[in-house]
């Protein structure tokens, strides 16, 4: 310290004034969460509107929070990248718009199975429940575990009136009646009977017995109804995407 | 306290710094580290100025070089398709039924069904189209549900089976475990496992189940069992058994019946796609005119 002039700022100067110090780490922290922040205050513009994509059905809701709770996302990615070879296997890559009613997002970053991002339509109910039940009956090859169990438990939605209340609080943009309706619009997409509320909301809504059981509402028909509405609620006829924003 | 001077133990030069009197080694980082560190932010400094980066008050900066994944998307496809258009354009314009007559163009369009089939079929119809007893048709053996000419196959790929497009194939067999009664199925399907077996041949007429069988199933599966491909009503006078040809698998199917879907391929996979598996699959069953 003596041979240093006393009006030379160093490191030693800001280390050794609390006040300096807070205000200069401040300034540093601010300038790295503006970059993080900022972006997030722009979705409207970022989020291009397309046609077609409406909140998850209750049904479906529930089949997403399946897929979530066994882990689906650990070997299953939500996202088409833009590369020929994903989109000539998929289809077209995915759109932010796409997920913009998914809490959390399950994009996901590894495959150790296909893409998923795109699966709804591509096979039958009765595949699905034959792959479910036992992955190797219908692909000899595959190292999917089975998922016998979700065939045989009944669907718990005495609570689903919550769950679509807690969506509505991120801005998915669940109706009143929606939300009242909750159960009654799970055992219409069951059934297929009694719909119109559930198709007035949820226009498109693919409806009838997922499992094969009319009978019974299982974790299995919501895990399908999760399914065989991936990446089928754009209407690609109308959106050209293939040049950027200008 | 800010003295340099050098430590004895390990002939390096100290900060000058003093605690205590317990002093620091001065060992900055290798020069070598520090150059390359700099060098990145030179060059994050470049990538900023060429490349889409940060956002603007109204886009975004979209750099000097113009990139975007999505026309590198475009142009990848657009290659593709050119490389392929002169097979492509001349499978769209030739008559479905006169594509294998040219055997080139027959080459192409099996390679092509080939690709496409192991994508998107042989998750149910299996790896090279051998079906699934009890699940899902195979279709090598000829025996076609909704026909078997290329136009046949070309028609139920585009529409599917049994989905909500409107030009859908699409039938509905009765449950007859809500219109019969348990003893009426099981001669039920007595008759109808007879109809495959010649040694009943005589005394198939006589059987308890012939008037029921004529009664409920002839009006869609034919007075002989030999099917009806407008309603994609199964032959039942053959050894092929979509759901399993045991006496308790024919009184399930006729108590509570499965009936198979397929998806809608229209939206999902082009014209020039649907064709060449439509070619691909005409030539495994035997190719029926």
């Amino acid at each position: 310290m003596a041979n240093a002039p006393e009006t030379k700022v160093t490191h030693g100067t800001i280390e050794r004034s609390t006040t300096l110090l807070f205000v200069l780490s401040f300034l540093v922290v601010a300038i790295g969460g503006l970059v993080e922040v900022v972006p997030l205050f722009r979705l409207d513009e970022t989020i291009k509107p397309v046609t077609g994509v409406r909140p998850y059905t209750p049904l479906e809701q529930l089949g997403r929070n399946i897929y979530t709770r066994e882990g689906c996302y650990t070997c299953h990615s939500q996202q088409v990248r833009p590369f020929r070879d994903e989109v000539e296997r998929y289809g077209h890559y995915s759109i932010a718009a796409e997920s913009m009613y998914d809490h959390p997002f399950l994009w996901g970053s590894k495959r150790t199975g296909p893409d998923l991002a795109r699966v709804g339509g591509k096979y039958s109910n009765a595949w699905h429940v034959a792959h479910i039940i036992n992955p190797r009956d219908v692909v000899p090859v595959s190292v999917m575990p089975a998922y016998p169990f979700l065939w045989d438990r009944d669907l718990k939605y005495d609570d689903i009136s919550d769950h679509l209340r807690a969506l509505r609080k991120v801005d998915v943009p669940y109706s009143s009646e929606g939300i009242i309706d909750a159960a009654d619009d799970i055992r219409a997409q069951a059934t297929g009977e009694g719909t119109e509320g559930l198709l007035a909301r949820y226009p498109g809504a693919k409806l009838g017995d997922f499992d094969g059981r009319p009978d019974r509402t299982t974790e299995m028909d919501a895990l399908i109804a999760y399914l065989q509405v991936l990446g089928t609620m754009v209407d690609f006829s109308d959106v050209r995407l293939d040049k950027p924003k200008e | 306290m800010s003295v340099q001077e050098r430590d004895p133990l390990t002939g390096q030069v100290t900060t000058g710094h003093e605690w205590d009197g317990i002093k620091e080694l001065r060992t900055p980082i290798p020069n070598w580290w520090l150059i390359t560190f700099i060098v990145t932010w030179v060059l994050s400094i470049g990538y900023l100025v060429l490349y889409p980066s940060f956002a603007t008050t109204k886009s975004y900066a979209p750099g000097i070089l113009g990139w975007s994944s999505r026309n590198d998307l475009s142009e990848a496809t657009q290659q593709a398709r050119d490389m392929q258009s002169a097979w492509r354009n001349q499978i769209l314009a030739t008559p479905l039924e006169q594509i294998e007559d040219n055997e080139e163009l027959r080459r192409f369009a099996v390679a092509g069904g080939v690709a496409a089939f192991n994508e998107n079929c042989a998750a149910c119809h299996g790896v090279g189209a051998v079906g699934q007893i009890g699940q899902f048709p195979s279709l090598i053996d000829d025996d076609w549900l909704w026909g078997g000419t290329i136009t046949d196959i070309h028609t139920t790929i585009r529409h599917g089976i049994r989905t909500a497009s409107d030009d859908a194939r699409a039938s509905e067999m009765p449950a007859f475990g809500d219109v019969m009664t348990g003893e009426e199925i099981v001669a039920t399907a007595d008759y109808v496992l007879s109809l495959s077996d010649r040694s009943l041949d005589a005394m198939r007429a006589s059987m308890p189940g012939a008037a029921l069988f004529a009664d409920n199933c002839e009006s869609c599966h034919g007075a002989g069992g030999e099917g009806n491909r407008e309603f994609g009503a199964p032959r039942l006078n053959d050894a092929i058994w979509l759901y399993g040809g045991t006496r308790d698998a024919v009184i399930r199917q006729i108590t509570q019946p499965k009936m198979g879907q397929m998806p809608t391929w229209e939206s999902r996979l082009d014209e020039g796609t649907i064709r060449m598996l439509a070619v691909y699959v005409h030539t495994l069953g035997g190719g029926e005119k």
